[in-house]
């Protein structure tokens, strides 16, 4: 149990896939502007980041590995996430409508978060048990909602202040985000 | 290769089926409008609408809780589509666009020092702003971070400046100004908007009768944008070039300059740009809002029915215009003088006025051609009634009858229709008014020898405008004061020979403020004239009410005038609708032109099934209180443009116009005179 919990706290925080990985960042730039909509892109990749680490598992242990066809990895990955992306959509239009209209657009946006991608191959690269890669694939998403919610709270804020015009919106978010990053770089000395 | 090959084919296969046979059994019913909807809309997410995203405004479209025109970057074009859709008709798919009311910027004073989050809605929390105008803009930029679409920046004066060409008009700036700074408004509103006391009005602003933004124009103006300063007054006066001329400019009268120096010559710099549109041959075009389908009829073509007619057709009706006389423009035309107005250039301006789309019968009474009944019979959804006041009031004094005796308006227009009068040696105008001077000034250029104006007070009590009086003194015209006619005296074929008056002096003031003038016992004087012009004001000729029994329940004044809501100008018919001399009595051209804007106002709201009721916080010819001041500090003296006329030689035997325009350069030097003044505040490098 203690491994899961280190696990957790390692994906979360020492390598959080945003501001330590660099990985999502169009959705971390696009979604920050205001807070109700980086909680509804957060909601949204745990939601499908679990799936998909679930589902990318079970295809390369039973599939890939089986028939020994693992240079198939990435293009076998994209073309299940964004299948998978478009089910979930129809399944939860039908069966969950208030789930459905409360992740409204962001849900289709996912199909290209590259973070998804990443973590799927970042599981079986680290060649994770099932257990492992369910919490890793779950803390990631977690890792990467803190970050685009804090993010978030701090791009409300700076549109209040005196930017100066040539780093006004993006490149002060930008410059903004890097500094986060430094911040997270901080529980490095932890691991 | 070959297993690869076969596993991705497998794989895709897999997913294939699995999302085919998933949107089987996961099908949720949608009214396939929506997706016709989301086709028409534009696709860019933006959110403008309200709405997140196109799809959810779709939805919203499609369950009746969005108009057609949801779609704020999409277009009219769109929105006659998703109509079409949807089975409905488009409505008023007019595009709105945001525009900024305050140019004051930070040329009030601060009121204390505030460093606090740069937030407009954070420093209004605070007595409403640091600034000493209380209506003003406060400069933080809310608004430009609220534009989705980059439209708008502060500007160098600090306050937002609206790029047109980007604003789509989704009102977001307007929703998070605390100030009501902004407002995005379509055609239609600005068109029928009234002064209001929130509004930041400079006096002569507020004093214009037809409440023309003149700052705006005279900046115009500066910045060399002549057509822009044209559209600015078109939008409140669709007589410009008449206007330019005939004026009497109530606004100088107020100007902020004319405080401490000369009053900026506002009516010239008009003159200017509307005369600079009409000798460039090409007009500016005038945008018209959609039709309406509703018809309007407008009986009597002068000041105050183009007025309305124009306002009419610009918010999207059908109008149609009939005038009694054989052309149109009413006192302007008849009541004006050649040399003051030229045909010519009156004739240009109508006809821009019915370019638009106005159609009309000239040489129709109401009253003997048509009547009132008539006119409802034949369609029309509403009426207004701009008939003018025509009939001369006579003198009541004996021999008024006699060959030789006119009466002002029925003279100025049979000259002005082009009839010959025969014009006596020695002639008299009795009365004080800018009938009774453009009398005397039309029989000056007529040939008679001797023109004498005889008025019942003194020249600080006549009602025509001063620079009239003086042009007529230049002109040789002599002024016998203090006199009242007694009777017309006749020869033996019975022509009139001579004209006796009464010596009056001036006792205690009147109702209006004037002193009473009182006779002199015993001091009849006999004056040598073969010509006798009355020219003591008109009144409205109100016949037509003897026809039908539906019109006799219209309510007209002791005046004669018809009786109407003075701020809605709607008559006790609900339908009929006056202004301009016959519903105000004898008064301006540009009160007539104010009067017809806010008939088509009233007549719009009736029309579109509204409560015809009087704009809230409307000022109504009243000044907003602490905005007229008693100096201003820190003005440097510099001359106003003076008027080039023709000398006095060369206009006493001809009809050619007097008053000449100003060169591009004076115009220039004039507009730089205006401090820009807003509600308390003006510029005040302008000043110095």
């Amino acid at each position: 149990m203690g491994d899961y919990i280190l696990l957790a706290i390692s994906c979360i925080l020492v390598n959080n896939i945003l501001l330590a990985q660099y990985l999502g960042n169009c959705p971390f730039l696009g979604t920050s502007k205001k807070m109700e909509t980086a909680v509804g892109m957060a909601m949204a990749v745990v939601f499908v980041l679990v799936l998909a680490g679930v589902i990318t598992w079970l295809l390369e242990t039973y599939v890939l590995k089986a028939f020994g066809l693992e240079y198939l990895r990435t293009i076998a990955f994209i073309l299940v996430i964004a299948s998978l992306v478009q089910f979930v959509e129809m399944f939860l239009k039908k069966s969950v409508p208030a789930l459905y209209t409360g992740l409204g657009i962001f849900l289709p946006l996912i199909t290209t978060n590259c973070a998804v991608m990443g973590v799927c191959l970042i599981n079986v690269n680290e060649e994770y048990t099932f257990m492992q890669s369910l919490v890793t694939s779950f803390s990631y998403a977690v890792g990467f909602g803190l970050a685009l919610i804090l993010f978030a709270g701090v791009r409300e804020r700076i549109i209040l202040g005196r930017v100066p015009r040539p780093l006004q919106d993006t490149a002060i978010g930008l410059v903004t985000a890097g500094v986060l990053s430094l911040a997270f770089f901080a529980f490095k000395g932890m691991a | 290769m070959t297993e690869a090959l076969l596993f991705m084919f497998g794989l895709g296969a897999a997913c294939g089926s699995i999302l085919s046979i998933a949107s089987k059994i996961f099908y949720v019913y949608e009214d396939p409008r929506i997706a016709e909807v989301e086709g028409f809309l534009a696709g860019a997410n933006c959110g403008g609408c309200g709405y997140a995203g196109c799809s959810a405004a779709a939805v919203a479209v499609v369950a009746g809780k969005a108009p057609p025109s949801v779609c704020i970057v999409a277009g009219p074009e769109s929105a006659t589509n998703v109509a079409r859709v949807m089975g409905v008709d488009a409505g008023a798919a007019e595009s709105k666009t945001s525009s900024n009311k305050c140019q004051g910027g930070d040329r009030a004073e601060d009121i204390y020092f505030y460093m606090g989050i740069r937030s407009c809605q954070a420093v209004n929390a605070l007595f409403g702003g640091k600034r000493e105008c209380d209506i003003g803009c406060l400069g933080y930029g809310d608004c430009v971070r609220a534009c989705l679409f980059d439209a708008i920046e502060i500007g160098p004066e600090g306050f937002p400046v609206i790029d047109e060409g980007k604003c789509v008009g989704c009102g977001a700036c307007e929703r998070v100004c605390p100030k009501n700074v902004l407002s995005v408004t379509t055609l239609r509103d600005r068109l029928l908007h009234f002064n209001q006391e929130d509004d930041c009005l400079a006096p002569c602003q507020q004093t214009c009768p037809a409440q023309i933004d003149i700052p705006k124009y005279i900046a115009q103006i500066k910045s060399g944008d002549y057509d822009g300063a044209v559209r600015t007054i078109r939008d409140r006066n669709p007589l410009l070039l008449s206007c330019g001329r005939v004026c009497p400019h109530p606004c100088e009268d107020f100007c902020r300059r004319g405080i401490e120096d000369e009053a900026v010559s506002i009516n010239q710099l008009k003159r200017f740009v509307a005369d600079r549109e009409m000798h460039s041959g090409k007009r500016i075009p005038v945008p018209c809002a959609p039709d309406t389908g509703k018809k309007v009829a407008v009986i009597g073509g002068g000041p105050a029915g183009l007025t309305c007619a124009y306002y009419l057709r610009r918010l999207g009706h059908d109008v149609t215009i009939y005038e009694a006389m054989p052309e149109l423009g009413g006192m302007i035309r008849y009541g004006i003088p050649e040399y003051r107005l030229p045909k010519k250039v009156l004739d240009w301006e109508i006809e821009g006025i019915l370019n638009l789309g106005i159609r009309v019968h000239t040489h129709v009474k109401l009253g003997i051609d048509f009547n009132l009944p008539s006119v409802v019979a034949a369609g029309y959804d509403a009426i207004f009634l701009g008939v003018g006041a025509w009939k001369d009031y006579s003198l009541k004094i004996e021999g008024e009858d006699l060959p030789g005796c006119y009466t002002g308006i029925d003279f100025l227009s049979r000259i002005a229709s082009g009839e010959t009068i025969p014009i006596g040696r020695r002639a008299v105008v009795v009365g004080g008014g800018n009938t009774a001077i453009d009398c005397v000034r039309t029989l000056i250029r007529l040939g008679a020898e001797e023109v004498y104006i005889l008025y019942r007070r003194t020249r600080k009590e006549m009602p025509a405008n001063a620079v009239e009086i003086e042009a007529a003194e230049h002109e040789g015209v002599k002024f016998i004061f203090l006199a009242a006619p007694v009777r017309v005296v006749g020869d033996d074929q019975g022509n009139a020979t001579h004209l006796e008056y009464l010596k009056m002096e001036l006792g205690e003031p009147d109702a209006s403020g004037r002193r009473r003038p009182v006779p002199v016992e015993g001091s009849e004087t006999l004056l040598e004239a073969d010509m006798i012009i009355s020219a003591i004001g008109q009144q409205p000729e109100i016949t037509f009410k003897e026809e039908g029994k539906r019109v006799q329940s219209l309510k007209t004044t002791r005046w004669n005038t018809i009786d109407v809501d003075p701020e809605t100008l709607q008559s006790s018919i609900p339908y009929i609708f006056a202004a301009g001399d016959a519903a105000t009595g004898p008064s301006l051209v540009v009160d007539a032109i104010g009067g017809g804007r806010r008939a088509a106002r009233s007549i719009h709201l009736y029309l579109s099934g509204q409560a015809v009721t009087p704009p809230e916080k409307a000022l109504f010819k009243r000044h907003i209180p602490g905005t007229l001041f008693d100096s201003v500090p820190g003005i440097q003296k510099i001359p106003r443009i003076p008027m080039p006329e023709l000398p006095v030689e060369e206009r006493i035997c001809s009809f050619v116009e007097v008053d000449q325009v100003i060169s591009e350069e004076d115009a220039k030097k004039e507009s730089s005179r205006c401090l820009d003044c807003g509600r308390i505040c003006y510029n005040k490098d302008a000043a110095a």
